[in-house]
């Protein structure tokens, strides 16, 4: 079966190529205007996918921004994970800096912003301005990769990955227990989307109406694929996808290895950092019980079970994972353990996920042609 | 070999000093004061029976491993300690004696890794692609269809490049393809350019990594062993190669286990055995050595 | 920091510690063998021994036990909870060996997918016994009344740490016999040193495999007795923290190498204390992990080094 898979996803990525540049061209615009069409998605037939169609689902838009903040969380992890091959097991790490940058610095009941306000004299309604917080969020993300990464991305890849693990435990836990700066786990409220501090005059990005947050998060999500496409097919691309091979040997060509590996973990904590920054804004209020390890896990779910090294499959990946869930709220109870067994089956009988890159491909089953007969 | 090759070879400058370079691993003792020079311009061949250090050697050159003791320079500066991807900045590259190229790339994206090492757009530059330059004529996307819409999208396209330029990366990247191009005929692959390095036939696959070893531009190119697993025909072909490496101006150390190939392209030999070095010299000198001799058949035998 | 509250009590607190870290130590065993022989990082022991503790609290509802039985009777389920942990434990990682991990071998895939196999097999055991047993925390009967048994100046120590400490060193006694004293140990270590070697002795890689993973299982299942003994709860997801903590006792006593992992057990454990200690225990859960970083960035062989195995490069 999983023949059969490999096989229609594969013929169908080769007629992709086959098809003259304009042609994809338009291809990609209709599927981009179809992708600001789909919270109004009223087509008959096609409304049984909304995800209010049923009894007590979530808004369809709702949905759907929280599918386009994954992507953009599957994109950045694919870069660590699928492009530079590292595997990171605490990208949640990164998803709580960037929502607790906003938090700490936009929002008026964070006690660093209080503090800010007492010793400045700034009254009780001054904080960051949201847009203001994009930078900051994306700076502690990226600081954050650095220091995770120079330590220990010369470590074997199972020691890397318990390591990471424990970096997202322990910002979790950092956020926990500092009370003073992050208000320990009552987590902090009132914070701001780009239209200011919470409250019924936000027309456009308010709390009831999630469809500009949807277009935000996906027009963020389609600057960011241009962004990592250039990078894939540039000198960059190519130096990592040598590293993986062969990093001894792309070493003596004048690749310098631990470079591009932190560029990659930095780049891919930054986009953490904007999806937690982006998530944070729409829900208003954060704690650290919902940064758990299960969440990281998750991400690498997506990134794995998509087809890790390639954006196209990340990306269905992460959607499927977020959407499949509140599609069928019926069978909510046992989401995580679906998760766990669509993993599980996904690994043993599909590694390459469903929508592999070629290259993965390939390498998988030359992998299992080399394998000695009685291993 | 042309004899005033061998009478100026001496009078050459230096390139590379290997400087009684010892390297132990733990008990054993794989170097022990290996000591010779290369000049510039020389095809300098490292020979000796199985295990006697030869790649042990080329790894301490090109900084896969330390010596315990001694230096290497090259150029004068001081290579041993370095990291590989840092010597070979400065300048020398090698191949494998098991070849290790990337499988699953494509011949073509193969050798453009080793032209990426030249290159001057770091990340944040191929990122956001900001550094631009005055685009020459002949650099400008090209108006070539007949269709009007096609053909107006062209124009614009042109008329942008006109203006903005092209960024650095976009114009490095070209000259890295037609750079790897160049190279890849030169070695006489470029049919293969884009077949995936894995699938090509073993002959093919010895000469891409010696064309990804040119890429990145060295004065020394060390061999490790690049006719093994070849036919006589292949290694006449071969030989014809590194002798036109030469040509080109490159310095050339070269292990190789074929006599007739060593005899017949190198300048120097250098003969080592159990780590240590027996003896240096001309082709002719060597072959009759009785040290030499004796370390490959065992017994020390009459001149033959 | 509490430096006073440390110093004033630090025998109690090694004592304290040294028990801890005897649970942490028998559960690191498990992890150190699997990575001695297969140079993988099995995610899902910490399940196994979760197992474990489950299988025990239902060993023991079964029969009906209530608080403080006689001693006599208090040993019979002692032993009985020590036999059905182990079989539970060294069955679940059996089960889990022979439909995943095999196949996975089978394939020679990158270890890469190996791990994210583990982590989804840890979520899966994981969540079945959430859905089964729900997910509040399970509580048991105790079944040894604590009394000190012993005073060293201001230190005491109980039963139940000497039960703790006694039945860990007999368990690692047995398995450091079993794997340096009989043919089917010798067997274990030369798979771990050169798997193709062995093979070529005539030995079973994959009937090896199973045993590795039978014994490390047999090893948590005492560590969850002892667990269920001392600390009386369980829940769905206590595996995750213990798991994580015994992976890097057996890293900081040396990974593949058994001894290391007792003594990286027991030192963890001291560690911890010391840490709740000083810092008054709301940091207590982040000293593992720093532990962890620090010796894999200094001394990554751990303090005893590899002995199963080959000593990596």
């Amino acid at each position: 079966m999983s023949q059969g898979i490999r096989g229609v996803t594969g013929a169908i990525g080769d007629r992709w190529r086959s098809l003259p540049g304009w042609q994809r061209f338009v291809a990609y615009a209709a599927g981009v205007a179809f992708l600001y069409y789909l919270p109004l998605l009223g087509i008959p037939g096609l409304t049984w996918f909304r995800t209010d169609y049923i009894e007590g689902g979530n808004s369809w838009a709702g949905v759907l921004f929280l599918c386009a903040v994954y992507v953009l969380i599957a994109i950045g992890l694919n870069v660590v994970i699928g492009l530079a091959g590292l595997l990171d097991l605490g990208y949640v790490g990164f998803y709580a800096i960037g929502a607790y940058s906003v938090a700490l610095f936009g929002s008026t009941q964070s006690p660093v912003v209080q503090w800010i306000q007492q010793e400045f004299g700034l009254g009780t309604t001054w904080a960051v301005a949201w847009a203001a917080c994009i930078p900051i969020a994306i700076a502690a993300a990226m600081i954050s990769g650095v220091l995770l990464g120079w330590p220990t991305l010369r470590l074997r890849g199972d020691y890397l990955a318990i390591v990471t693990l424990g970096f997202g435990e322990i910002i979790r836990i950092v956020a926990k227990n500092m009370k003073e700066v992050t208000n320990g786990a009552e987590g902090i409220g009132a914070i701001p989307g780009p239209q200011g501090a919470p409250s019924a005059d936000n027309n456009i990005f308010g709390l009831l109406d999630p469809k500009p947050w949807y277009w935000l998060a996906l027009t963020v999500v389609l600057i960011m694929v241009f962004l990592v496409r250039r990078l894939e097919n540039s000198r960059v691309g190519r130096s990592w996808l040598a590293i993986r091979e062969d990093e001894d040997a792309a070493a003596v060509m004048g690749v310098q290895g631990f470079k591009f590996k932190l560029w990659a973990f930095a780049i891919g904590a930054a986009l953490g950092g904007i999806s937690g920054l982006l998530f944070a804004s729409r829900q208003g209020f954060i704690q650290p019980a919902q940064f758990d390890a299960a969440l990281s896990i998750l991400f690498v779910a997506m990134v794995v079970v998509g087809g890790s090294g390639n954006m196209a499959g990340v990306a269905a990946g992460a959607v499927l994972l977020t959407y499949l869930p509140e599609r069928f709220r019926e069978v909510a109870e046992y989401r995580n353990l679906a998760f766990g067994v669509a993993l599980l089956l996904v690994m043993l009988f599909i590694p390459q996920g469903l929508i592999p890159s070629r290259r993965r491909a390939r390498e998988l089953k030359d992998r299992e042609k080399e394998a000695p007969a009685n291993a | 070999m042309p004899e005033n090759m061998q009478a100026t070879g001496a009078q050459r400058p230096v390139v590379l000093e290997v400087d009684q370079v010892t390297l132990r691993f733990g008990g054993v003792v794989a170097l022990d004061g290996v000591d010779f020079k290369i000049h510039q311009g020389e095809i300098l061949g490292l020979i000796g029976p199985n295990g006697a250090g030869k790649t042990t050697c080329f790894n301490a050159i090109t900084g896969v491993y330390r010596p315990t003791a001694g230096e290497v320079r090259f150029l004068g500066g001081r290579v041993s300690g370095r990291k590989p991807h840092q010597i070979n900045r400065l300048g020398i590259a090698r191949t494998f004696q098991n070849i290790r190229l990337f499988p699953e790339m494509t011949a073509l994206e193969n050798v453009m890794v080793g032209t990426d090492s030249r290159h001057k757009t770091s990340v944040v530059g191929a990122l956001f692609r900001l550094y631009r330059v005055k685009a020459k004529e002949h650099e400008l996307p090209r108006v070539t269809s007949t269709n009007g819409a096609v053909r107006a999208w062209q124009q614009t396209k042109r008329a942008c490049a006109k203006v903005f330029g092209i960024s650095r990366h976009t114009l490095e990247e070209r000259a890295g393809e037609r750079k790897s191009m160049e190279l890849l005929e030169f070695v006489g692959i470029a049919d293969c350019a884009n077949e995936v390095a894995r699938n090509l036939p073993y002959g093919y696959q010895r000469r891409l990594e010696i064309a990804r070893a040119l890429a990145t531009e060295p004065k020394l190119l060390c061999l490790d062993e690049p006719a093994a697993g070849f036919n006589p025909a292949e290694k006449e072909e071969l030989l014809g190669l590194i002798k036109k490496i030469r040509d080109r101006g490159y310095t050339v150390l070269l292990i190789e286990h074929d006599m007739r190939l060593v005899m017949g392209v190198t300048d120097r030999i250098v003969v080592l055995e159990f780590g240590k070095k027996i003896a240096e010299g001309s082709p002719a000198e060597v072959r009759e050595n009785p040290k030499v001799v004796a370390a490959y058949l065992g017994v020390a035998e009459d001149a033959a | 920091m509490n430096w006073n509250a440390l110093f004033e009590n630090i025998g109690q607190h090694t004592i304290d510690g040294l028990a801890k870290g005897a649970i942490f130590a028998l559960v690191a065993l498990g992890y150190t063998l699997v990575y001695g022989v297969l140079r993988l990082i099995n995610f899902a022991h910490s399940e196994v021994w979760m197992v474990g503790t489950f299988a025990i609290f239902g060993f023991w509802s079964l029969l009906g036990v209530t608080d403080n039985p006689p001693l006599g009777t208090a040993i019979m389920l002692l032993l009985g909870g020590l036999l059905v942990g182990a079989a539970a434990s060294g069955g679940t990682a059996l089960l889990v060996e022979r439909t995943a991990y095999r196949r996975l071998r089978q394939k020679n895939v990158p270890p890469l997918i190996f791990l994210i196999t583990a982590i989804a097999i840890s979520l899966v055991l994981q969540e079945i016994f959430g859905l089964w047993q729900g997910r509040l925390v399970v509580g048991m009967p105790s079944l040894i009344k604590r009394e000190t048994v012993l005073t060293i100046g201001n230190a005491e120590i109980n039963n139940i740490q000497i039960i703790i400490l006694v039945s860990a060193l007999v368990m690692m006694v047995g398995l450091d016999w079993f794997v340096n004293k009989t043919r089917n140990g010798r067997a274990i270590r030369a798979v771990a040193q050169n798997p193709d070697s062995a093979a070529l002795m005539g030995i079973n890689k994959d009937r090896v495999i199973m045993l590795v993973f039978v014994l490390g299982g047999i090893m948590a299942g005492a560590a969850a007795l002892l667990w269920d003994m001392r600390y009386q709860i369980t829940k769905f997801d206590i595996g995750f923290v213990l798991g994580l903590k015994a992976f890097t006792a057996a890293v900081l006593g040396g990974i593949g190498n058994l001894r290391g992992a007792l003594l990286g057990g027991l030192l963890l454990g001291v560690i911890e204390v010391y840490g709740a200690t000083l810092t008054q225990s709301t940091w207590e859960d982040v000293f593992a992990f720093v532990v962890l970083v620090v010796v894999l960035l200094f001394r990554p062989t751990g303090l005893l080094g590899e002995s199963l195995g080959r000593a990596r490069a």
